[in-house]
């Protein structure tokens, strides 16, 4: 039978034609405008100079709000993996009824708003939340400990927004794994521990880069936890983009600041792609 | 043929507030006269004119401000006129601001704003989001303050692209548990300079007129005339030393003082009076030069200016300004000398029985709006700890 190519293009072309449209053209926009000029009113003025990005680099202010940004995204990282391998390694193990169950705990907080679901943390670290409540009842503290407004609370919040991508994306790993293969590995005289050493841990490793990246990448571009949790020396790029934007109407230099975030972004992803497969990210997606 | 109806329109509108005809007849003679300006005006004027004359969006604060304006105002107006009024809330002036430019055409897809302070009237004019309001249509303008609307016709050569509607402070709360009133009376400004409090302090992170003109106080300066600014910048930098919280919302500003997260910080009035009606322990200070502000209804470009003029005609009927006011706590724009106000209005912060507003002392628009870019992007600095 004829092969009709362009079969497949027309299947594509609604998703195309959004993308092309909510995506591409938005990102072009903001390109554009990162090379114009703004006038005191907050008008901007067609141009095509590189005045904002030269602003950018030009002191430490703003390059030093992107490597905190890049700080905390790998902190949040870090302990998102250490928190998120432990479930993901106990979904792929157990042979529990409940498992579906488990997995369906992990989405939970998807289905309650991010914005709420960060905002409750104000009761529960605050002065007088739930825990300063409870310690100073008991008298175990004599003043409330500050747990608000600093980099922890944000990164709390960072956490519990990305840790279930993290779970998703090492569990989606783990499950393809054969559980034959450590088995094998014990019965030639590896302990558990050895075996998931050499076996498991090593096969998983797709799963992980791929939570890494996407917890990464969100936490790069999140300005809601910072905002609500954060203190004053908790400012990220974000944010900064936030202010330019709407705080000055300083839509060019906004773009611009945008544009650089971007382009990181887009190294950090091109890299992974190369050596690692995007690919497995969508697995992830997929099935969770 | 068209102004003809629309005055038809009026005189039944008057008609059936005046209890003369009925609210189904007043529909009926709507409906009819809506189906023959949309007809009369081609064959998209009838979907036009229809929605134009159906509803129209007003955005304002919301929270405690929508909710009055709601209950007050647009519920009565729509129940008179079935004319909808759609309730919107902004989260700050500047986003605000920002939506309005990202739309296309400039203003189109809104139609009133309840924005704050003279310098953005100014900046919204400047940006040609304005109209010119038909006065005659808006006859109870007559009992609006004198020197509100004299402010607004300064900017705009002697007409209105917005009636005022109510103004307010923002002076400084703090929580009476921790901070006496004979301390905070003889701090003032400095109150929040005080390094007793550090760690409890808060300030409104989003607004660097707010920041700079209470710093100019406690430096001893005229926040309209700051003459030495990095003095300015000096306290505010020393002062970030002691902040907890930089906040960004009304809300968020109530939370913190009810909750005693924070116990001073710059506040709106209106917001103070409203915890101090729910029973916290707050204290409210205006020091000598307390940010005075007033708001006002601004109509913006591409607006049907007759639903527009007739809704906020509407809102300054004494009736509906004054339970608005009871309800946001923040006094009408009303002339008290023209119009008898209750005596709970009248213990509302930033209320003066004279109507004349001598003492207040407001941001003057052409001043911030120069150094706008330049002080927006150093307090930004300032707050990130640069």
């Amino acid at each position: 039978m004829k092969e009709k190519p362009w079969k497949p293009w027309l299947l594509l072309s609604p998703s195309l034609t959004a993308v092309f449209l909510l995506l591409i053209v938005p990102v072009c926009f903001v390109v554009v405008y990162s090379f114009w000029l703004r006038a005191p009113s907050g008008m901007d003025i067609p141009a095509f100079q590189f005045g904002n990005y030269a602003k950018f680099f030009a002191d430490s202010f703003y390059p030093v709000i992107l490597l905190n940004t890049i700080r905390v995204a790998l902190e949040t990282v870090f302990i998102c993996l250490i928190m998120g391998y432990i479930p993901a390694y106990f979904f792929y193990r157990t042979e529990s009824r409940l498992k579906p169950f488990l997995m369906i705990l992990v989405m939970l907080p998807f289905w309650i708003s991010f914005i709420i679901r960060t905002l409750s943390w104000i009761n529960i670290l605050g002065d007088s939340g739930l825990i300063n409540h409870l310690l100073l009842k008991y008298s175990l503290i004599s003043t409330p400990l500050p747990m608000l407004y600093n980099e922890g609370a944000v990164i709390m919040g960072l956490i519990q927004y990305l840790l279930p991508f993290m779970i998703l994306n090492i569990y989606v790993s783990l499950d393809g794994i054969d559980k034959s293969l450590t088995e094998a590995a014990q019965s030639l005289g590896c302990t558990e521990w050895q075996a998931f050493r050499e076996v498991t841990l090593p096969l998983s490793l797709p799963g992980v880069s791929a939570g890494c990246l996407l917890v990464f990448v969100l936490t790069c571009g999140t300005y809601l936890p910072p905002m609500i949790l954060g203190g004053p020396n908790n400012e990220m790029i974000a944010n900064l983009i936030f202010k330019r934007v709407i705080g000055t109407l300083d839509w060019p230099f906004g773009s611009a600041i945008s544009v650089i975030l971007l382009l990181l972004l887009v190294i950090i992803v091109y890299t992974y792609n190369r050596y690692m497969g995007i690919n497995q990210i969508f697995k992830s997606l997929s099935k969770g | 043929m068209g102004e003809d109806l629309k005055k038809r329109l009026d005189d039944v509108y008057e008609n059936y507030r005046n209890g003369n005809i009925t609210r189904r007849d007043f529909v009926k003679f709507a409906g009819i006269a809506g189906a023959a300006l949309g007809l009369a005006g081609g064959p998209f004027g009838l979907i036009n004119k229809a929605f134009a004359s159906k509803s129209i969006t007003c955005h304002s604060w919301g929270g405690t401000t929508s909710e009055a304006l709601r209950k007050f105002a647009f519920d009565p107006f729509t129940k008179a006129t079935g004319i909808e009024v759609i309730d919107a809330a902004f989260t700050g002036m500047d986003a605000f601001l920002t939506q309005v430019k990202a739309s296309y055409p400039p203003g189109g897809e809104f139609n009133i704003a309840h924005l704050s302070a003279v310098y953005d009237y100014a900046r919204y004019t400047d940006l040609g989001f304005g109209v010119v309001l038909d006065e005659s249509k808006i006859p109870n303008l007559k009992n609006v303050m004198t020197k509100m609307t004299d402010t607004l016709r300064g900017i705009t050569n002697g007409t209105l692209s917005a009636v005022p509607y109510d103004l307010g402070q923002t002076g400084i709360a703090y929580n009476t548990k921790h901070i006496s009133k004979e301390k905070a009376e003889e701090l003032g400004a400095s109150l929040l300079y005080d390094k007793s409090l550090k760690g409890k302090l808060g300030s409104w992170g989003g607004d660097f007129r707010t920041n700079m003109w209470y710093a100019a106080l406690h430096t001893g300066q005229s926040p309209n005339n700051i003459t030495d600014v990095d003095a300015v910048w000096d306290a505010l930098t020393e002062q970030r030393s002691m902040m907890k919280k930089y906040w960004a919302s009304g809300s968020e500003l109530m939370s913190l003082l009810a909750n005693g997260e924070i116990s001073a910080t710059v506040a709106w009035s209106g917001r103070v009076a409203a915890l101090q009606d729910q029973g916290h322990s707050i204290g409210y200070l205006a020091p000598d030069g307390t940010y005075s502000w007033m708001e006002y209804m601004y109509v913006l470009k591409g607006t049907d200016l007759e639903v527009a003029q007739k809704l906020l005609n509407f809102m300054l009927e004494p009736e509906a300004a004054i339970a608005v006011a009871q309800g946001q706590k923040y006094p009408p724009a009303l002339d008290p000398t023209k119009v008898e106000m209750p005596e709970d209005v009248k213990k509302l912060p930033a209320f003066d029985p004279t109507g004349k507003l001598n003492g207040y002392l407001f941001a003057d628009p052409a001043y911030w709006n120069k150094h706008q870019l330049e002080w927006a992007e150093k307090w930004d600095r300032i707050m990130a700890g640069a």
